[in-house]
Formats: C-alpha cells, structure tokens, sequence
C-alpha cells in the first residue's frame, strides 16, 4: 500500500530551482532512500513533506492525509530526524527525550518509560544524565534520533542520519534503522553514502539537481548497468606482447590493461572462459586469478546520473567525518 | 488534552532554562531596578513617589517582557530547535501562546519590584489594585507581543536586542511613563497614541494617582484592540518567515 505519494514537487528559493517537478511514492513499510550529492535538493524536499517549508507546486500526501492542507494531522504520525543535531544544549539528555516526548502529547509516566528504554536501547543510559552539549557527535546523533521515535511513529523521515560519525556509531545507527523497519514502520531517508543507500534501502532514488533520475530496488537498478560483463585476470606475466593476438582471436572481447601483471576483459555477452585460458597458456603466461566483476551500485550511480562517485566522497570527508 | 501537554512543557521549559537563568535576567531586571533606585532617590517626597510609581511598573514590565522573548527565540532559531517546535502536532496559535505566556508572568513579577521598594516610603493603600493588575498583565501581554514580533525579525541575539531596544527606549519617553503626554512636543504626540504602552501606563497612572487621560474603559477596549492586532501580526509572520 501506498503511504506517501508527491507529485510533481516544486520548490524555487528566488531563482534557484531547488527542487524541480518531482513525483514518487513510498510502500508502507518500506526503507526508502534519496541518494544525491550536496545541494540535490533532499533536504528541501523533506522539509515540504514535514511542514518547515512550503512547496511552489504540488501536492503530498501522506498516509492518506493532504500534508500541504492538514500538515497538523500529518504532523502526529511522523518522526522526525533532521540534518543537524538540534536539541537542547543545556537539557540533559533524559529532559531531552521527555521534552520531545511531551510535544506529542505524552503524559509524564509515559514519555519517562519510554525515554528510559530508548536511552537503553541507543546505549546512552549512562550519560542520560549530562547537558546535550557535552555528548559526542555520535552520541548526540544517536540521542536525536530517538527524539524523532519517541512517539513511536508510524512514518520516520531521516536527513543524513549517518553523516559526520565514526564508522561504528554509524554501523549501529543502521542497525536501529533496520530495527524499525522490523517493527513495520516506513522509513524515508536521505543519504550520500553509496554504500549505506544499497545496504539498507528497499528502494532508492538517485536525485541531482532538483530531479530524480533513477528509482528502483538496488537490483532493479543494477539489471541497467550489467549490459556488460567485465573478467579480471591476474598473471604471472606481462601481456603486452599477446595482446594483438587475443584481439584477433576474441574480436568480441575489449581488453583493458590493469597495471603490469593484470588486465581486464570486457564484452557485451557472457566470457568463456577456457579458450581464453588456452591462448593464453599456449604463449606461456599462467592465469593465477579470474574475477568476474561485478557492477557496483557506484556505477550505476555514476553512469545515471553523470556524477563520479568521488565527487560525493569528497563532499562527505569536507563535512567531517 | 493532548495539546495542553504541549502547552505547558514548552512553557516549563522556558521558565526554567530561560527566565530563571542569570543572564538573560540581566537586561529585565537590572535595567529597571536601577533605574527604580535612581529615580526613587531623586524624588521630592512622598508625592513624587507616588507620581513615578506607574512608569516604573510600565517600565519594568516592558524591558521585562521583551528582553526574554527577543533572546530566547532568537536563541532557538539559531540552534535550530525552534524546529522542534514548528514541527509538533500543535497549532501555531497555541505555540505563540506558550512562547509569550513565560514572559508575560516573568513581566508581571517585575512589575512588582518597583512597587516593594516604594511600600517603604509611601501608603499604597490608596491604589486601586484591581485595576492596576489588569493593566500589568495588559502591558505585559502587548510588549510579550512585540517582543514577539521583533524576534520574528532577527535572525541573531544581539540583533534582537538590538532592535528591541531600539523600539523600547523611546517608548519610555513616547508613552507617557516619565514624560506627562501633554508635556511632549506636538510632532511626537501622535506616535505616542498608537504605541499600546501609552494607554496601558494611562490605567496605572489613574489607579495609582487618579489622574488618567481617558477613560479605564477606552483604554482597555483600545489594549484589547492591540492584543488581537500584534497576536494576528505575529502569527502571520511566523508563517511567513519561519516556514519558508
Ligand atoms: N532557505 C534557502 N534559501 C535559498 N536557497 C536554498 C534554501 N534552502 C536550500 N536552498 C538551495 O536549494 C538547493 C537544494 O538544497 P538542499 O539543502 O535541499 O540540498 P541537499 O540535497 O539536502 O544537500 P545536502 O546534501 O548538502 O544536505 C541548494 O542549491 C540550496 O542552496
Ligand atoms: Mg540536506
């Protein structure tokens, strides 16, 4: 089923078109992911589709509810965790939670139930006690995120929930989003990790510029890019002198020198492998190694949307890490 | 229910992270606590006292109000947790509501410190004391509003402090709180009249001294008047400015 539906989004600060006419839908019970580069435009999207900001053009709707009429209504079922670690400097982090918890609603007995299990579960039981602004940033993301679920929200939006934090706060922050998952709730988040988008996403959607690219399970994707097969062979030698030969032979076959002792084969169909192997031993060079490889969701990315894959590493190691 | 939860969370929390905190009480209280001893000390006798006694209330409401408003949501904004707040399933209306209830209280208490420090020179016996709380809590809700509606503007904390000094200062000589209005030049009266300070202190002054230059009645139709106007402005302009 259907939770959440945007059609032809809009969003022009001045004249700077951030978002440009996008459409998409998110199943109930879904992880769903944006993955796009700095200045993409996720950030604005979310923040039409939780009420901070208001579209140019479109409609929302979310779990039945018109978000850009109702966005009060909508505004009870969802759980927000924005870019920025934005809770309260001089609260501790049990206030925190309560505070947040109260906003929804939540009577005292409640939300201090809840904020205990939470501060347990995000393993933060122990600096519950201490101001906000005294955590670390791992610890201080880990906290606003259970500020967004304190509610126990149907539908939770995550702006970047890993950026700026070690490897393994973020590995656990997966975790606990894959938990909720578990547990039936429908996940939006954004994203430019690569990685993190095909490991945990259900669907992802390329975005650049304003503009959704591509969408589509992780596989749906790749089924695009692996139009071509790629082999890489290691040998015992170099292959240069050869290599005139084994164009000749397999005229069907691109080969790509990998530095000395190592080159790539490359073909529309599927490599067969022997006859290779044989022109090969028949010159003498010994195969110690052949490695199918296999396209990345990076080259996916890449080929789709025109981007390498560095340009968002480098944006992500300029933000911290 | 739900929303009264809310409601009064937000409004724990500022008083205790915000009012009751040593800082930010500097500007509202120091200010016209000085200013109280000084004119205090300055006064001819007993008579004097009394007369000074209303624009010190206004006064001490007014800085009161303002400078906590100003500071706490200009403070927010800045650290991006006012979008806690935007974001909760309340209406803007009841999140103005609990933003300027914590400074209207913080106003009305300040109101009150002028008035310990005269009891020990003057009977207060004769003041109409109904009266005059009414007034205070009119006071402090349209300089809460204004308050309000400055730090809608700002976008940093000096900024709005700034700017509210910069619109309360001449209030204090614009409003009739130490200047009498018919004392004041022709070209300055009319800004006085459409500031709501200057019907709020006229109250004071005639549940205090008698002598007001209307009616308790017109002026509380015209408080009234600029409470709903200034609650209006505000909210418009938080939905302009803060949900872009
Ligand atoms: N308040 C604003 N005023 C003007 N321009 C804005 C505003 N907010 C965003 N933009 C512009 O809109 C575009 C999209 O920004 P947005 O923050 O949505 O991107 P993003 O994909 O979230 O990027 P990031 O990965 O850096 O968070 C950018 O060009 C940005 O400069
Ligand atoms: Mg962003």
């Amino acid at each position: 089923m259907e939770i959440i539906k945007v059609t032809h989004l809009k969003k022009t600060y001045g004249d700077v078109e951030a978002v440009n006419n996008i459409s998409f839908s998110i199943e109930q019970g879904e992880i769903f992911g944006f993955l796009g580069p700095n200045g993409a435009g996720k950030t604005s999207i979310i923040n039409m589709m939780i009420g901070l900001s208001r579209p140019t053009g479109g409609h929302i709707m979310i779990d039945g509810i018109d978000a850009i009429k109702d966005i009060k209504k909508v505004q009870k079922i969802i759980g927000i965790v924005p870019d920025e670690n934005n809770l309260y400097d001089e609260m501790n982090g049990f206030e925190n939670l309560c505070f947040c918890a109260s906003l929804y609603g939540m009577r005292k007995k409640e939300r201090e139930k809840r904020a205990t299990e939470l501060l347990k579960q995000f393993n933060l039981l122990k600096a519950s006690r201490r101001p906000f602004k005294t955590y670390s940033k791992g610890m201080k993301r880990k906290l606003t995120i259970a500020a967004g679920i304190i509610h126990d929200p149907k539908i939770i939006f995550l702006d970047e929930p890993t950026t700026g934090i070690d490897v393994e706060s973020a590995r656990q922050i997966r975790e606990l989003i894959l938990d909720l998952k578990k547990q039936g709730k429908t996940i939006f988040l954004t994203t430019h990790y690569i990685e993190e988008a095909e490991r945990i996403c259900d669907r992802i959607a390329f975005i650049v510029n304003g503009k959704i690219v591509k969408t589509g399970t992780v596989n749906e994707l790749m089924e695009n890019a692996e139009s071509e097969h790629k082999i890489n062979l290691v040998l015992d030698n170099n292959i240069t002198g050869s290599r005139a030969e084994l164009e000749n032979q397999f005229p069907n076959y691109k080969i790509k020198m990998v530095g000395d002792n190592s080159c790539l084969i490359i073909s529309q169909e599927r490599i067969a492998l022997s006859p290779l192997l044989q022109l090969l031993d028949s010159k003498g060079i010994s195969v110690y190694e052949a490695k199918a490889i296999k396209p990345s969701l990076e080259d996916v990315f890449v080929k789709v949307t025109g981007i390498e894959a560095v340009q968002l590493r480098i944006e992500r190691e300029k933000l911290g890490t | 229910m739900k929303t009264m939860i809310a409601f009064w969370s937000i409004l724990k929390k500022d008083i205790l992270n915000y009012y009751l905190k040593p800082p930010n009480i500097s500007w509202g209280i120091i200010f016209p606590l000085s200013w109280t001893l000084m004119q205090l000390m300055r006064s001819e006798g007993n008579l004097g006292i009394v007369e000074l006694l209303p624009g010190l209330m206004a006064m001490s409401v007014l800085f009161g109000t303002t400078s906590m408003l100003a500071v706490t949501i200009t403070f927010e904004r800045k650290g991006r947790s006012f979008d806690r707040l935007l974001l909760a399933p309340i209406s803007i209306s009841i999140l103005v509501v609990a933003k300027i209830l914590g400074a209207i209280l913080f106003g009305i208490i300040n109101a009150f410190i002028p008035v310990i420090f005269a009891a020990f020179f003057i009977d207060l016996s004769r003041i109409n004391w109904g009266l005059t709380i009414v007034a205070i809590i009119f006071i402090a809700v349209t300089s809460a509003l204004m308050g309000l509606l400055i730090a809608v503007s700002a976008k940093e904390v000096f900024e709005a402090q700034t700017l509210s000094n910069f619109f309360r200062f001449p209030m204090l000589f614009l409003c009739g709180l130490f200047v009498p209005l018919d004392k004041l030049p022709v070209v300055l009266k009319p800004l006085s009249f459409i500031l709501p300070l200057t019907y709020g202190t006229d109250i004071l002054n005639g549940s205090v001294t008698g002598n007001s230059v209307f009616s308790a009645i017109i002026n509380f139709v015209v408080m009234l008047a600029f409470v709903i106007l200034l609650f209006y402005l505000c909210q418009r302009n938080i939905k302009k400015k803060w949900i872009l």
